[in-house]
């Protein structure tokens, strides 16, 4: 197993993905190497990608790849789509649309369904991001599921998150609207050649103009088109003067505590829900416990209690 | 531990039809696996790469131009230099049956042509993954 843990240190390909695979599956192998690498984590800018379905946050991904391969910088994608919640299944379709990226050397593309996590992330998403920064990779972009309004959880992992709209999806109010719209550190109004950009644009500019969260930095809103290389040298640069930004103020130290918690919260829930319904001991106290609540006799608080008081004892 | 089959659906080559690789995908995805598809117009180097990087267990591999025999055999033989031999590949298509057994050979373990019910497909899946 020291084996495995050298060579994701040496960027081996076969074994990043085998990690990966052993975190996703909640394998007990796991653990002991994800400990093993931290202490070389923590290098890589982790960039996130969000917006609605369709919005492009595939192509825009690619060729922001590009642009960082040109710069030299290793690249590590994350593309996220969505388990089915009746069969367990998901088709992962983002690599599609970064074909161009296939046989570059310094890029490790990897797809992931969301197996239950309703935020818009995977869960095993921080793990993925930890193996990928300790196999050197300068830049990891974690690409969200198609959100709507309110799958904000890539905050909590991303140093520069980035939202991506495009024109003609409704009208100034949606900008207003809590959620997806407060979390952008850079907008970007992709498909940028449609019409109703200019509106949207407007739209965009008009909500950062008008909120007052942050003195020293007014979000930019960039447009591109992604599918023709426009805007994404400008948007790489105005993504690399957001991480000295956060250094600076020393937000950076900041963000990387709120993504310490929420993998630490992560990792706590999983354990706790596999102690709960994986242990088979307590398969038919749950059993037992559904039955009376669907006949009446319990109230879904105290069969609730009742389990917690078996594990916790 | 949740094991999930994962699956790469890939087109080799110049055909741009996907349709059958797409409702392939769709059933598979139906049967709980996990499907990445690549789209179309794929390389043997470009297809073992994904398949490295996803790592996945099985590779499904779609063409209806008639190359199969250099193509599909392109990727097991590639497959087998890098040492994956633990992914179980499968083709489908239009395949003559005389090919068959020349391609079983090369190590495409399941040959699947037109009129193929889905639930064959994942059958074969299911009892033939190889870890």
């Amino acid at each position: 197993m020291n084996d495995l843990t050298s060579k994701i240190l040496n960027g081996d390909p076969r074994s990043i993905a085998r990690l990966i695979t052993l975190t996703e599956n909640n394998d007990p192998q796991a653990p002991k190497i994800m400990k093993n690498i931290h202490p070389y984590t923590g290098k890589a800018h982790v960039i996130g990608i969000t917006g609605v379905m369709g919005s492009g946050k595939s192509t825009l991904i690619c060729e922001l790849t590009r642009e960082y391969r040109k710069q030299g910088k290793k690249v590590g994608i994350i593309a996220i789509d969505p388990t089915s919640p009746f069969s367990g299944g998901a088709l992962l379709g983002d690599r599609v649309r970064m074909t161009d990226l296939a046989m570059d050397k310094g890029v490790f593309i990897r797809s992931m369904g969301t197996r239950g996590m309703l935020g818009g992330l995977a869960s095993a998403v921080y793990d993925v991001v930890e193996i990928l920064d300790a196999s050197g990779k300068d830049i990891v972009m974690v690409e969200t599921v198609g959100v709507g309004q309110a799958e904000v959880d890539v905050i909590k992992i991303a140093d520069t998150t980035l939202v991506v709209v495009v024109p003609g999806l409704g009208d100034y109010i949606q900008t207003l609207k809590a959620g997806i719209m407060e979390i952008a550190d850079i907008y970007v109004v992709n498909k940028a050649d449609r019409p109703g950009m200019q509106q949207t644009v407007a739209e965009v500019q008009n909500l950062v103009d008008i909120s007052c969260s942050d003195k020293d930095r007014k979000t930019p809103v960039f447009t591109t088109v992604a599918k023709e290389n426009k805007g994404i040298k400008e948007l790489v640069d105005e993504i690399n003067k957001h991480i000295l930004f956060l250094k600076k103020t020393k937000q950076f130290e900041d963000k990387r505590r709120l993504r310490y918690e929420a993998e630490l919260v992560e990792i706590i829930r999983k354990r706790l829900m596999n102690l709960i319904f994986d242990e088979k001991k307590l398969e038919d106290t749950i059993e037992r416990l559904l039955d009376q609540i669907s006949r009446k006799e319990v109230d879904p608080y105290t069969a609730a209690e009742e389990i917690l008081g078996k594990i916790l004892k | 531990m949740e094991r999930k089959i994962r699956v790469l659906v890939a087109k080799p080559g110049l055909d741009g039809h996907d349709r059958g690789a797409k409702i392939v995908a769709r059933a598979l995805r139906d049967a709980g696996m996990e499907v990445i598809y690549t789209g179309l117009h794929q390389t043997a180097e470009m297809i073992v790469e994904a398949a490295i990087q996803e790592d996945v267990d099985v590779l499904g591999l779609s063409l209806l131009s008639g190359a199969h025999m250099t193509l599909f055999v392109d990727v097991t033989r590639l497959l087998k230099k890098k040492g994956m031999n633990d992914v179980l590949v499968i083709g489908g298509g239009i395949i003559p049956k005389e090919d068959v057994p020349k391609l079983k050979k090369e190590g495409i373990c399941g040959v699947f042509g037109p009129g193929t019910p889905c639930e064959e497909i994942v059958d074969f899946i299911k009892k033939n993954v190889k870890k």
